[in-house]
């Protein structure tokens, strides 16, 4: 028990959760446990995950990025539109270029956090409002619409990578667990990675250390800009429709992925495993009240709300507890070898 | 005298009000209907919700706190009144009770942050999201409206001459505000907590009965402009009041309250108050729509903060030229 460490023991705690979760709602719902419901949910759970990791990446530097929905909204509809000014571009360009603007973005938000060292909350919340505001101004108003679009791109959000018996994999879902295990990679295996959570965790001990913080915080920004980027191209396949709300509150349903996830939103502490799990289990608790008689659909905003904040406070209670206990054995020991 | 004047002239307020003078001269020139009694009471009506909830986030910024949710309690209490009405509850009773729940909601937020010292900005943006659910559970899809004649009456007609009862109800909060925060004791400790939590705690201060005090009042006044935003429009709906934090927000950074606590004036919000209210006038005057609006506030937040390290360049290039 002592050899787990409390990363590990909060995904176990997610999956447990996420397990019972799903459980619940079979007793509830006739039929609820089939492959159907997987493949319903894995595509807008490739979506928020994508974001939540992204949005992860800046919440373990000690910042937040509220304008992701905005990057997600304008990117969704910058690639339609230049999709449908160019219809010959070949596909595999047309990702890489929707990063590339939500890199663009990210960039103009880590330039203010890191160059001038401005709050983040300030600077995210005002780009927030801007982005969009550059959204509405340079469409006018008009909309991006699925007959405009090439066939291949709509067709894309639901074709199989493989598939498992009944169950699909969409290549959407594919590319978006591919991204999620190379950021766990990136963090805990690279040093590049591990510079994240140092300047989270202790920015004076990480500048002593030799870490450049700027750099690092402007890296995070690009980084969520460039995952809002990859989620707008999956936004614009999906749904193909693309008006000047697009991706509005996505940032709200991030930063709740990060938190239920386990990530310290003060920064230093977390995981994008547990961050894919919270994703997940936003999204499940999302779509199976829908489907659910006993209470109305109108409930699963105070629901998400509230397992939110259930997240945080058991979270920061247990971990906290478990920690000190830890310390206190620790602390018995070295005592009783001194003596 | 004259040194007074100057200082008072640098400081962020005294930038604030020429920026203020400036705006309403610029729109005075550009618009003849601009200066109109009618206008500047149509200004003030169209935002008097936000305006009103800024003043209890000035408290809560200066606090070191943030509260998300004051945009949510509006709907909610907006909504519970349409629903309350709707269930035959007499629209008095619905309005005192409103009330109630929106002390609940502050206290609800205050309790996780007080009690089980969780960051506000986790509280409040659960609460955000949870709050905006139960108005919508409340309302569902519909729109609620056949208030009691009364209640429109107050929300849409001059009180006082022109003068409608929320704009009343602004300046005496304004007037409170202004007193609490930097005429009474209560007042120093909100910014000595908001400077320095640990020194506070230290020194004895209850830290938590202040910050409680502070985010109960937050969600009272906040159902109070929920109530005023339904009088106003004369109907409720799910996302009544969805996304006013923004605004809010940006008001009182503006007015030069330091998003870290500790530091900022009610002045300097109430000066940032009338610059958004005419700046937004002026646009709509000039036909500009409303996320354009948003957006150049959310320009002019960013210049705000950033004022502080352009007047520091500035100065190292004038030391450089010497």
């Amino acid at each position: 028990m002592g050899k787990i460490s409390s990363n590990t023991l909060r995904i176990l705690v997610l999956l447990a959760v996420f397990a019972a979760t799903v459980l619940f709602f079979a007793s509830q719902i006739d039929g609820y446990l089939n492959a159907r419901l997987f493949n319903r949910i894995s595509g807008s759970v490739a979506v928020i995950a994508l974001i939540a990791v992204g949005q992860a990446f800046v919440v373990l530097t000690r910042n937040i990025d509220l304008s992701i929905g905005s990057v997600v909204g304008c990117t969704a509809y910058f690639t339609g539109g230049i999709l449908i000014a160019y219809p010959d571009l070949p596909p595999i360009l047309v990702p890489l270029l929707a990063m590339a603007i939500g890199a663009l973005f990210g960039a103009v938000n880590g330039f203010f956090v890191a160059r001038f060292q401005l709050p983040s909350i300030i600077v995210t919340l005002a780009t927030l409002a801007i982005f969009r505001s550059i959204l509405v101004q340079s469409s006018d108003g008009s909309s991006i619409t699925t007959e405009k679009l090439p066939v291949w791109l709509t067709s894309f959000a639901t074709q199989n990578a493989f598939t498992v018996g009944d169950l699909q994999m969409r290549w959407i879902v594919v590319i978006s667990v591919l991204v999620v295990l190379t950021a766990h990679v990136f963090l805990t295996r690279f040093r590049a990675g591990r510079r994240f959570f140092a300047i989270g965790s202790n920015p004076d001990a990480a500048a002593f250390a030799g870490i450049n913080a700027g750099r690092t915080i402007f890296l995070a920004f690009v980084i969520s800009g460039a995952l809002a980027g990859l989620a707008g191209f999956m936004f614009l396949a999906r749904f193909g429709n693309i008006t000047v709300v697009a991706g509005l509150g996505l940032e709200l349903k991030s930063v709740g992925a990060v938190v239920v996830g386990g990530v310290k939103i003060f920064g230093g502490s977390g995981n994008v495993l547990g961050v894919l799990i919270g994703a997940a289990l936003i999204d499940l608790i999302d779509t199976s009240l829908v489907r659910w008689e006993v209470v109305s659909e109108f409930w699963r905003e105070a629901v998400l709300g509230l397992l939110i904040l259930t997240a945080v406070v058991l979270d920061t209670v247990l971990i906290r507890r478990l920690l000190d206990r830890r310390r206190r054995k620790a602390a018995t020991l070295a005592e009783e070898r001194a003596s | 005298m004259i040194d007074r004047l100057r200082a008072s002239l640098a400081s962020w307020e005294g930038f604030l009000f020429a920026v203020l003078l400036l705006l309403v001269a610029v729109n005075a020139i550009a618009s003849p209907f601009f200066l109109s009694v009618g206008n500047q009471i149509n200004m003030f009506q169209l935002s008097i919700e936000k305006i009103i909830v800024a003043l209890a986030m000035t408290f809560v910024i200066i606090n070191g706190e943030i509260d998300l949710s004051v945009a949510s309690v509006m709907g909610l209490a907006a909504c519970a009144f349409g629903w309350m009405v709707q269930q035959g509850v007499p629209a008095g009773v619905a309005v005192a009770l409103v009330i109630v729940l929106g002390i609940l909601c502050g206290a609800f937020n205050a309790f996780w942050i007080v009690v089980f010292k969780i960051p506000s900005l986790v509280v409040t943006l659960s609460t955000l999201i949870a709050y905006r659910g139960f108005a919508r559970v409340l309302v569902e899809d519909r729109g609620i409206g056949d208030f009691p004649e009364w209640f429109d009456r107050l929300g849409q007609a001059g009180l006082i001459g022109p003068v409608p009862l929320a704009m009343l109800i602004f300046l005496v909060l304004a007037t409170l505000a202004v007193l609490i925060l930097q005429r009474t004791a209560f007042g120093r400790k909100v910014y000595f907590i908001g400077a320095n939590r640990a020194v506070a705690e230290y020194s004895g201060l209850d830290v938590r009965a202040v910050k409680a005090k502070i985010f109960i009042a937050s969600g009272a006044i906040s159902a109070l402009a929920g109530l005023l935003y339904a009088a106003r429009v004369g109907a409720v709906r799910g996302d009544i009041a969805n996304g006013f934090e923004l605004d809010i927000i940006t008001m009182v950074l503006l007015g030069g309250v330091s998003i870290f606590g500790g530091a900022g004036t009610m002045s300097g919000t109430i000066l940032a108050i009338l610059i958004v209210l005419n700046l937004r006038n002026g646009m709509a005057l000039a036909n500009i729509t409303g996320h354009i609006q948003t957006g150049v506030l959310g320009v002019l937040l960013i210049l705000s903060v950033m004022v502080p390290i352009i007047r520091e360049t500035g100065h190292r290039l004038i030391a450089r030229m010497r």
